[in-house]
């Protein structure tokens, strides 16, 4: 099997905080490659963001600290490379974007300023340059009038232009891997739709590998290749969007998609499943999900199930994985 | 821009002529009696007192006495003391004492205050910190005329490192000492915000997209952080001039320095009422422009702020 563009293997992370220590990442796995799209879903708290924020290298820290795992780029280990090295990685290879680009953009430079600032400090680009270039970004992010606004500054934007600055931003310095947190969040349903096939339609051209973090599974199934389920810090299902829509293997997965209310206008809320998440100070022994599984058995309370991968190539973190795939 | 720096302007009108007359009204309607003890031992005689009063119009209701000082103003005439001396050249010749004191302690507690902010605010909790903590905490609970005493005795006169006074001429090398007197409380002060402001933005979320774009460390705090982090700083550097140099009066005093600390002192000593109003006037002017200022830089440094 070649190497993967971008490959996170049995992450871990905690948060050392007066409370206690929170067990945020407990063995991540995922991987993406060029020119492929793979979605992260899960509930609010289930470390989609902690995973991204360590895969970029800027995790909070303290109190957050890697416990264990492996993130490497083109099978170059990430989290023992030297400071410089990260630095040289971040917007150059990997990229992220928000979810709020309100807060996420400089409020005080001019959005021109904040493309272009990469290409003068990393390319030695002139300002003059600089600018033009960042012209021509917001021109490919669909920006109307992008000559005029490339010195406004961010408030002057509406929410879904304010997105498309950032996507303008993340791809200054052709990244391959780009990080996609949320994007559409914050933002009206038209517009995320709009901003969703814009992210689409750059990843397809430049080739790139997108990480799409949503909590929308009406998005996923349109743009995503692969999907990975996450659920008290691990992925818990892995598969192909086909079958994942068509054949959910795993309990959680199965009442996520049956949480999608039919008719919808405004983003689809995760929290329709009973029950709540676990305490990450104190996640049951066994399946974490076991508190809330409608198919819990005595063993589930025991037996940690591993992400295992199944014949048709997906994999799935449930005792009775097997029984789930046969239908 | 330009309208509304013109409407503030118009607006500084009333707030100008309110508080000038208040000044007029609580210096000339003072109990006491300006011409006592003008005369040596002896009181002065009826037929002096008589003149006076009447070249001083100090008989006239204070409205219409106010009224010709305003408008004698606006010429640029602050009036004459009793001795017959001009106002203006009194001031003249203190003023620019007390701006370059003034001007030397902002720049101290712009320095010093600002550094220690920011160092202090990006790495919180460390020993530095504590430090700063606690020396600002030392400097705003002691009266400014004991850090000034303490100084002058010290490197004065025990060191000998500084004259214990400032020479006629007060050229910036002498004044770093007493600058830095003037300075102390509002230096504390400058510290402490600019390290709140630090450790605020410090988690913002634009500060970490910053990190995330692979800028290095240095210009993500250097530009990114500082740049958001000073606006209120800057805004309260900026009203503070005017409070130094009404603040220098105490300062001035214990290094004799002959700045216009020094001249309200001895005009309000001898009761001479037209050299306190028009010092005080001045000060309001320099408080009033200070603040407009303020606020137009404000809205450069902050693109959110619209000039409305
Ligand atoms: N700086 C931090 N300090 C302490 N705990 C944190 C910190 N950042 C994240 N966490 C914890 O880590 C857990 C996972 O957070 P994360 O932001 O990754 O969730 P998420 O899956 O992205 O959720 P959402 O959909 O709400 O964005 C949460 O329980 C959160 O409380
Ligand atoms: S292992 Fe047990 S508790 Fe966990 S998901 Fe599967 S059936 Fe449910
Ligand atoms: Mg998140």
């Amino acid at each position: 099997m070649a190497t993967p563009l971008l490959e996170v293997e049995g992450l871990r992370v905690e948060f050392r905080t007066r409370d206690g220590v929170a067990h945020v990442l407990n063995g991540v796995d995922y991987h993406v490659d060029a020119g492929e799209t793979l979605a992260v879903l899960g509930e609010s708290g289930s470390g989609k963001s902690v995973t991204a924020n360590t895969v970029m290298g800027i995790l909070e820290s303290p109190p957050g600290v890697v416990t264990g795992g492996s993130v490497r780029y083109r099978g170059e280990e990430l989290l023992t490379a030297a400071p410089a090295r990260r630095r040289e990685l971040r917007g150059e290879h990997i990229a992220m974007i928000f979810q709020d680009a309100l807060s996420a953009l400089n409020p005080v430079f001019t959005v021109g300023f904040q493309i272009g600032e990469q290409l003068r400090t990393r390319r030695g680009m002139s300002r003059r340059d600089a600018e033009k270039r960042a012209v021509e970004l917001l021109d490919l992010v669909g920006i109307p009038g992008a000559k005029q606004r490339v010195r406004d500054h961010p408030h002057q934007f509406s929410g879904g232009m304010r997105q498309r600055v950032m996507i303008a931003m993340s791809l200054a310095l052709d990244p391959d891997v780009l990080i996609a947190d949320e994007p559409t969040t914050a933002l009206d349903v038209t517009v995320q739709a709009q901003i969703m096939d814009l992210l689409a339609d750059i990843q397809a051209e430049r080739h790139m590998g997108l990480i799409l973090i949503t909590h929308d599974l009406g998005v996923v199934a349109e743009v995503a290749d692969r999907i990975a389920v996450m659920y008290a810090g691990r992925i818990v299902e892995h598969a192909d969007v086909h079958s994942l829509y068509a054949n959910p293997c795993h309990p959680y997965t199965r009442a996520l998609l049956e949480s999608i209310p039919r008719v919808d206008t405004k983003g689809t809320s995760l929290s329709a499943i009973s029950g709540l998440p676990p305490s990450l100070t104190r996640i049951p022994p066994g399946c974490p999900f076991h508190p809330r599984c409608p198919m819990a058995a005595e063993r589930c309370t025991e037996e940690l199930p591993p992400l295992a991968v199944l014949p048709s190539g997906r994999s799935s973190a449930c005792l009775f994985a097997e029984e789930l795939v046969a239908g | 821009m330009g309208r509304y720096i013109l409407r503030r302007l118009l607006q500084l009108v009333p707030v100008f002529i309110g508080t000038t007359f208040l000044i007029y009204l609580l210096v000339w309607a003072l109990p006491g009696d300006p011409f006592a003890g003008k005369c040596g031992e002896r009181a002065c005689p009826d037929a002096y007192i008589t003149r006076m009063r009447e070249e001083f119009h100090l008989d006239e209701n204070v409205v219409v006495q106010y009224l010709r000082y305003l408008g004698n103003l606006l010429q640029g005439d602050f009036g004459q003391t009793f001795s017959g001396t001009s106002v203006g050249e009194l001031i003249a010749a203190a003023y620019p004492v007390t701006l370059r004191l003034a001007i030397v302690a902002l720049l101290i507690e712009a320095l010093i205050g600002v550094l220690a902010g920011v160092l202090t605010g990006l790495r919180s909790g460390g020993f530095l910190d504590n430090l700063v903590l606690v020396s600002t905490l030392f400097l705003i609970s002691i009266p400014v005329f004991v850090t000034g005493y303490v100084l002058q005795t010290v490197l004065g006169l025990r060191l000998g490192l500084i004259s214990p006074t400032v020479s006629a001429d007060a050229g910036f090398g002498e004044l770093i000492v007493p600058g830095f007197v003037l300075a102390s409380l509002s230096m504390a002060y400058v510290a402490r915000l600019t390290r709140t402001s630090i450790a605020e933005n410090r988690r913002s979320d634009y500060v970490r997209t910053a990190v995330a774009k692979g800028l290095e460390p240095r210009r993500v705090v250097g530009v990114h952080l500082l740049r958001n982090s000073l606006i209120p700083v800057v805004t309260f550097l900026g009203v503070d001039l005017g409070s130094l140099m009404s603040g220098a009066i105490v300062t001035e005093g214990i290094f004799n320095i002959r700045g216009i600390g020094g001249l309200v002192f001895r005009s309000i000593a001898l009761r001479e009422g037209a050299t306190v109003t028009g010092v005080v006037v001045l000060l309001v002017i320099v408080y009033l422009l200070m603040n407009l200022l303020v606020d137009v830089v404000y809205a450069v440094l902050d693109p959110r702020i619209r000039y409305v």
